[in-house]
Order: C-alpha cells, then sequence, then structure tokens
C-alpha cells in the first residue's frame, strides 16, 4: 500500500523563507536550514523547496543554500527555481535532491524536460503548472512566478509535458494560493482527468478536511501544504507544524 | 567506522550525513587502500546495472571488495542498485552482478500489471521475512522510500529479509552471511532509514 503524500511546500526568497499569498505579497518565515530542521524533526515524508525569484531575477539556483538543506533532510527533496538546463539539474541532483521541478523553462524549450528525464528518469521531472482564473472564468496557465499569461488551458499543457516526458504535476491555484480558502477542486479535478500522471494539488489548503476532500473529490494524487504548515493559523503568527499523521491517515484512507 | 563506497554513482552525501547524525562516523572513499582497510562497507548506487558494474570493474575496486566481503567477511550493506549488483545479474544488463546474494534482478512488467507507473517510486511498507539483525525492533509500521524500475527475487526464501507489494511481492532486503542490500533508499526514509543504519552499525 502506498500512502498519500502530503508535502510541505516551502518557498526561498533570497536566503529566506517566505510564504505568498496569490504569487504576490509575502511574508517572512524565517531561516531556511532551520525551518528544514523542524521539518525533519517531525518525520515529514517528503519536502519541496521553490526559489520563487530565480527566474525573475535570471540567476543559478543558490547552490549553497540547496546544498544546507540537503545536509539537513533526510526525506526526499524536490527543487524549483531557474532550472532551464540539463546542467543546472545536473548541479541540485548532486547536492541530494531527487526531482527538478519546472515552471517556466518548458514554454521557451519543452526538451528540457526530455533531456532531464532521459538521464534522471521521468519520476524524477515535476511541472509546475500554475494557473489563474481569467475575467471570463476560463484557467489559464501562468510562468515567471506568475507574472507571465501563457494563455494555455492548464488541460492542453498538462497533455504536452506528459508527452515530453514528465513524471508529475504540481498544479497550483494562484487564486487559492495562500488564501486558506480551500483548494479549487473543480480545476484539480479537469486537470487529473486530463493526464494519467500523479497530480500534486496546491493552493488554498486549511484543514485536514480540505486534504482528504482533494484527494477524494477531486482526484488528487498527492497534496502541498504552504501557509498550513508555517503558520498557526490563517493570520496568527509563525508556526512550523505538521498536521497529526494519525488524523490525516484517517481522513484520507 | 563505515567506509561508503565512491564509484561514482549514488548518493553518498545523504548516506554520510544520516550516519552522522546517528552518531556513525564514515568515510567515502575510492581510494584502494582505504577501501583495503575498511571495517565495514556500505555500496550506494543509483542508475544503471551495465555501468554500474563497468565501473567497479574498471576501478579495480572489484578484487579489493572482493577479498574483503569473501575472504575477510566485513559486513556489506548494498542499496538500491548497490543490493542489485549483489545478484547474480539483471534483466537491465547483459554483465554478471557480483553473484555474492543466490538472487536475480528483473523488470517490473507492464503488461502484467497495467495500472503500475514504473518506476515504483514512493513510501511503501515492507514484511518481515526472516529474522536479521538489520532488522531488529522492525514494527509493522516501518516503512520506506523506494524508487526503482527493476525488483529483486532471491532463490531461496533463507536469502530474504524484508519484502514489499507493488504488483507482485519482491523482496526489499536480502542477506546471505554477512552480505546484506536494501533496495529502499533509506538515507532518505528518515526515522525508520536511521533504526536500519544504527542496526546496521552495530552488526
Amino acid at each position: 500500500m502506498l500512502q498519500t503524500r502530503v508535502i510541505p511546500c516551502l518557498q526561498l526568497r533570497g536566503e529566506s523563507l517566505v510564504k505568498t499569498i496569490q504569487f504576490n505579497k509575502f511574508g517572512y518565515i524565517g531561516d531556511p536550514v532551520n525551518t528544514v530542521k523542524i521539518f525533519n524533526d517531525l518525520y515529514v515524508d517528503e519536502l519541496a523547496f521553490i526559489d520563487i525569484t530565480a527566474t525573475v531575477e535570471k540567476r543559478e539556483p543558490n547552490y549553497k543554500i540547496l546544498a544546507e538543506i540537503a545536509d539537513e533532510c533526510f526525506m526526499p527533496l524536490s527543487y524549483g527555481g531557474g532550472i532551464d538546463s540539463l546542467h543546472k539539474a545536473e548541479n541540485v541532483f548532486k547536492i541530494g535532491f531527487e526531482k527538478m521541478i519546472l515552471n517556466s523553462a518548458p514554454f521557451y524549450n519543452l526538451s528540457v524536460i526530455t533531456e532531464i528525464a532521459k538521464i534522471y528518469g521521468s519520476q524524477a521531472v515535476v511541472v509546475a503548472v500554475d494557473v489563474k482564473k481569467n475575467f471570463w472564468g476560463k484557467y489559464e496557465v501562468y510562468s515567471n512566478s506568475g507574472k507571465v499569461n501563457q494563455k494555455k488551458d492548464p488541460k492542453d499543457w498538462v497533455k504536452m509535458v506528459e508527452d515530453a516526458g514528465a513524471g508529475e504535476i504540481l498544479l497550483t491555484s494562484i487564486d487559492r494560493e495562500g488564501t486558506w480558502k480551500g483548494f479549487d477542486s473543480a480545476l484539480v479535478k479537469q486537470v487529473a482527468e486530463a493526464t494519467q500522471l500523479p497530480l500534486i494539488a496546491n493552493g488554498g489548503a486549511n484543514s485536514i478536511e480540505s486534504i482528504s476532500g482533494v484527494v477524494k473529490d477531486a482526484g488528487a494524487s498527492a497534496v502541498a501544504l504552504g501557509s498550513m504548515v508555517v503558520y498557526q493559523a490563517k493570520d496568527l503568527g509563525v508556526l512550523v507544524n505538521f498536521p497529526d499523521r494519525e488524523k490525516l491517515e484517517n481522513a484520507i484512507r | 567506522m563505515i567506509t561508503i563506497i565512491d564509484y561514482g554513482l549514488g548518493n553518498l552525501g545523504s548516506v554520510k550525513n544520516m550516519l552522522k547524525k546517528i552518531g556513525v562516523e564514515s568515510e567515502i572513499s575510492k581510494d584502494l587502500d582505504t577501501v583495503k582497510k575498511a571495517k565495514k562497507i556500505i555500496l550506494p548506487g543509483v542508475g544503471a546495472f551495465d555501468p554500474a558494474m563497468e565501473r567497479l570493474t574498471n576501478n579495480a575496486l572489484r578484487d579489493v571488495l572482493d577479498e574483503k566481503v569473501l575472504q575477510e567477511k566485513v559486513p556489506i550493506l548494498g542499496i538500491c542498485l548497490g543490493m542489485q549488483l549483489l545478484t547474480e545479474g539483471s534483466e537491465e544488463g547483459q554483465l554478471p552482478g557480483l553473484g555474492w546474494v543466490p538472487a536475480r534482478s528483473y523488470k517490473f512488467s507492464a503488461d502484467k500489471f497495467p495500472d503500475l507507473k514504473i518506476p515504483h517510486m514512493g513510501w511503501n511498507l515492507v514484511v518481515k521475512t526472516n529474522q536479521h539483525l538489520l532488522t531488529e525492533e522492525f514494527t509493522d509500521d516501518f516503512r520506506f522510500y523506494f524508487v526503482h524500475s527493476y525488483y529483486v527475487k532471491v532463490h531461496e526464501p533463507k536469502y530474504s529479509i524484508l519484502s514489499a507489494r507493488y504488483g507482485l511481492v519482491f523482496d526489499a532486503a536480502i542477506q546471505n552471511m554477512n552480505i546484506m542490500g536494501a533496495q529502499f533508499h533509506a538515507e532518505k526514509s528518515h526515522r525508520y532509514g536511521m533504526k536500519l543504519f544504527q542496526n546496521f552499525a552495530t552488526i
């Protein structure tokens, strides 16, 4: 039996961990390495890191911080941010990360997915699909930290990246991200149905019930948590935490 | 002191970090003289079977390891591909394996299990098949992080110590005297991996 994965998804901005709201305004959470130590002590089963300014600032991943994180982590790790070539991916794999998360690069060069998958396997390539609803209620895919509208339907885009060799989809609702308003189940459902790949639902989690709902009703294979694992509750202070495992397992079962 | 063999493949840093976390000294080395002095060995590995066997053989590591493991009976733990290398061979490659454990490696067949995603990737429960020092104090809730497209089956049940199910039941940990192997990434399986390494350190 394989368990449903519940993955803290942490955001790096420069040297600090932050938490954004709708990819826009953000609050400081603290030092990434110290935070990782806490998740390590909480025995979470997987962690994802996203450097939210690497692509926008056109720079390489911060290998130094990533190495410090990998030194403290005894669980599978994913990294996203500024990965636009096999070479950069290789650098991060070598540090001890298992998966690369790609968001912007495939729009300009779809074959980067194929190149990484050929060497490291499809399971090592996650494509982050960031989605916003437009004025007429139509879903559109965004890149570059939510700044560039790629004017693509997420259902079409996941098929393209699946064909290119991606192994997993990290689907984020930008409208819900950091809002504690619950997942966009309609979005998750239609994208999950459009792809064979495992889909991680992200954006809007507010409770164990919201997590079990998006898995059971919308068909997500895994769930990413942001605000829920770094704040005490909505509008309260920073508290690195993880939902009670037993309650979580009972809810998802 | 545990010597982690560096033949150019595998997540060596993560293994060393976890050993450090549980207070076990280790060294990463490809130097033949260092390996000759090893008291306990970990053979990690990720990637494809044949390139890994080639690297072991070309580096002359193979001869030193044969001496250490078969003559001196130094405890060795193969991890992931490192465990598959302990077997007689794999459907993945043409080269024979080390042949230290009577077992072989086979491909997860998409024909027999069309619903299975390959590789088998993620956390999975393990079941004890035989008592062994490596799995002492393992309880029913022990689970590990797996990433593999090929699985191992032992030729006789006595060589198996843990099994897991992914479509079919395969051997998740194997042994033959001082030789041990684990299919999962113990170094990425937090408290459960730490327990396994602790056990290996005290063997």
